[in-house]
């Protein structure tokens, strides 16, 4: 209870130091009958400050950037500088004054952090500070509760070594450690972003860091798909005219293709949750229609959708499994739709307005099943828009240039999309919960991106 | 050079001492003098062939026109072919977010219609696609559509359905690479591409 109401004063403080930097918010046009914007609440971010290194460690210092970014790009924290650097990290018994002499002179706190400078953090506002140290190989980042005045959670690793494969991602790991200790929700650092740009599939960490080739072949490749565990992902490929559909192993790069697959124009793949299924859109001179395929044994294509003059496309599963989203021309204009998983019960899923509203397309289902993103057409460009799936409601979260192909984090509360605000098409990430707005890759051409679930991988030991 | 000259006079001026030395043969001189038989002939032959030359010229001269008609008439076919090719590769357009057929596409289609008719050995793909403005998976289906629709008026009018591919690339392969209603209104087309069959066209 005591500590409840510290950890509140907490929030006060953050509250009256920090007022945030919600700035970024871009809604102005408003599609009619739509609720517009960014329903977020000021001032409830905890506090966090990420404490300067004492000895130079190169592998620390980057460990301690990366977290710091990826506390920042989480949009769960004020992340607070500390004026004078390393001055200010030392034991309340230490003048806070420049000590050009030398690190080495100063006392050490010990591993519990009692001697931090805790009554400093908490006048600047924060409510956690993250020490990052190593011990050996390992990697040790312990958690300072500043209301509490004590440690609140110690995570550690073994990172691979500074500039290694998986250097990066381990320390991603790190970051979203500590989230977990801090707000008690999992993040999305630990996550990359696959995308096309000049028709190959490319990948990036959610930071914006290691941009990787993926596909490889100089077949035209689009429309990039995750599994739901993250070791597979699915895109499809120009090939003479057809559309073949790809599933790629993301340990071994190793890539089959998708039995049946080919012979039409396949596109648009989606894994179902389980991994078993991928539903795809394939079209014929009958139109293009939703099918799916089992992966697991190769067998047993079935048709969804039955078109006739309309066209079917652009499935997503819901996290449950139970039912798939979908692009259908049916209205006249394309619209979202959504099915059962087996194809029945199909109705309009997100409203709109005849002759008012514009095409809308590329929907994707949110991790939390609450929320379905898509774009619109308004007045000729196009725009990101989210559906309450409870409510039934769109609200239309972006206005500034063209907006389109949004792909949701796993957290749930990020989306990634490809904007041209800029002056060139490149991809974005925004926070659903503040409006913040960030440039996830500053090279044109990116599109079609698609955000990974959380990078599963052992090696990260968690006491 | 002026040596070879000096020997053959000095040879000469011994055949002179050799001839006043004896006395004069009657049949002593065997060397052909000219005469007026010798100049005649000498005409005729040099008229022979000067007819003969003529003669060659001529037959070469028509050989050459020959040749030159034929390459003409072939090059004629051959644009011809040509001709008939550019006819069934034309592309139609279409309006934005529209898989619908123009009306001023309609007698290029019809041209297509007869050309396929008249070479019914040759297979077609009609590939359809879109301008960059839509949503780039949307565009797929919507430029099989506008390929399908090209195809349906071509069956409708008699051609073999099996005699027809559709392909679409959506806004993958745009051939104008502008931002503006210009380079979009170029790049709503079907394109119309010769599978096989296509060496000898003949015009209908």
């Amino acid at each position: 209870m005591t500590s409840h109401r510290l950890f509140l004063l907490g929030i006060a403080l953050t509250s009256a130091v920090s007022p945030g930097r919600l700035a970024a918010q871009d809604t102005t046009a408003i599609d009619r009958g739509v609720r517009i914007g960014i329903v977020y609440r000021p001032g409830v971010r905890p506090g966090v400050v990420v404490l300067p290194g004492r000895q130079v460690a190169t592998g620390l210092d980057s460990v301690r950037a990366i977290v710091s970014r990826d506390l920042d790009y989480s949009d769960r924290f004020e992340v607070i500088t500390l004026p004078g650097g390393d001055s200010v990290r030392g034991s309340t018994t230490m003048p806070a004054r420049p000590d050009p002499a030398g690190r080495g002179a100063r006392p050490r706190p010990a591993a519990g952090g009692g001697t931090l400078n805790y009554p400093l953090y908490r006048a600047l506002g924060a409510d956690f500070a993250i020490d990052v140290r190593g011990a050996a190989d390992t990697t040790v980042i312990v958690v300072h509760d500043i209301a509490a005045g004590a440690v609140r959670r110690t995570v550690q690793g073994v990172l691979p070594a500074l500039g290694l494969p998986g250097f990066r991602l381990a320390a991603h790991r790190l970051s979203d450690q500590i989230l977990q200790a801090t707000v008690g929700t999992p993040g999305m650092a630990a996550t990359r972003i696959l995308f096309v740009r000049d028709g190959k599939v490319y990948r990036i960490d959610q930071d914006g860091a290691d941009i990787v080739l993926t596909s490889s072949t100089d077949h035209q490749a689009m429309s990039p798909a995750w599994s739901r565990d993250g070791r597979r992902f699915a895109y499809m490929e120009f090939a003479d005219g057809r559309g073949q559909l790809f599933v790629q192993d993301v340990a071994t790069n190793r890539r089959a293709t998708v039995t049946t697959t080919g012979k039409t124009l396949d596109f648009t793949p989606a894994f179902s949750p389980d991994g078993r299924t991928l539903a795809f859109s394939r079209a014929t001179e009958e139109g293009t229609d939703i099918y799916t395929i089992n992966l697991h044994d190769s067998c047993c294509l079935q048709r969804l959708t039955r078109g006739g003059f309309s066209d079917n496309l652009s499935p997503t599963y819901s996290p449950d499994g139970q039912r798939i989203a979908f692009v259908s021309t049916r209205p006249g204009l394309p619209q979202i739709y959504v099915m059962a998983a087996d194809g029945t019960d199909q109705q309009l899923f997100a409203p709109f307005d005849y002759g008012v509203s514009g095409s809308s397309n590329a929907p994707e289902w949110s991790p939390d099943g609450q929320s379905v993103a898509f774009h619109r057409d308004v007045g000729g460009t196009l725009q990101v828009f989210v559906l309450d799936v409870r409510t039934r409601t769109v609200r239309q979260l972006t206005s500034l240039g063209r907006n389109e192909d949004p792909t949701w984090a796993p957290d749930g509360r990020h989306l990634a999309f490809v904007s041209d605000r800029s002056g060139y098409r490149q991809l974005w990430v925004i926070d659903l919960e503040t409006g913040r707005i960030r440039p996830l890759l500053q090279q044109s051409g990116a599109r079609l991106p698609a955000w990974s679930p959380r990078i599963p991988e052992a090696g990260i030991t968690n006491p | 050079m002026t040596r070879v000259h000096s020997l053959v006079l000095m040879g000469f001026g011994v055949a002179l001492l050799v001839a006043c030395g004896k006395n004069p043969q009657p049949e002593a001189t065997p060397a052909p003098a000219p005469n007026a038989d010798s100049i005649a002939a000498a005409e005729r032959a040099r008229a022979d062939s000067a007819a003969a030359d003529s003669a060659r010229r001529a037959q070469e001269e028509a050989e050459r026109i020959a040749r030159q008609r034929a390459a003409d008439s072939a090059a004629a076919a051959a644009g011809a072919v040509t001709e008939v090719r550019n006819m069934l590769a034309a592309m139609i357009h279409f309006d934005y977010d529209k898989a619908a057929l123009r009306s001023d596409d309609q007698a290029g289609l019809d041209q297509k219609v007869a050309i396929l008719t008249a070479n019914a050995a040759v297979r077609i793909r009609i590939s359809g696609h879109c301008d960059e403005r839509g949503s780039d998976e949307y565009n797929l289906a919507l430029g099989n559509r506008r390929a399908t629709a090209a195809k349906q008026y071509l069956v409708s009018h008699g051609i073999d359905a099996s005699r027809i591919e559709t392909v679409s690339y959506g806004e993958e392969r745009p051939i104008a690479t502008g931002h503006d209603e210009d380079s979009w209104a170029q790049n709503r087309r079907d394109e119309f591409e010769i599978l096989s069959g296509g060496d000898s066209l003949r015009k209908p």
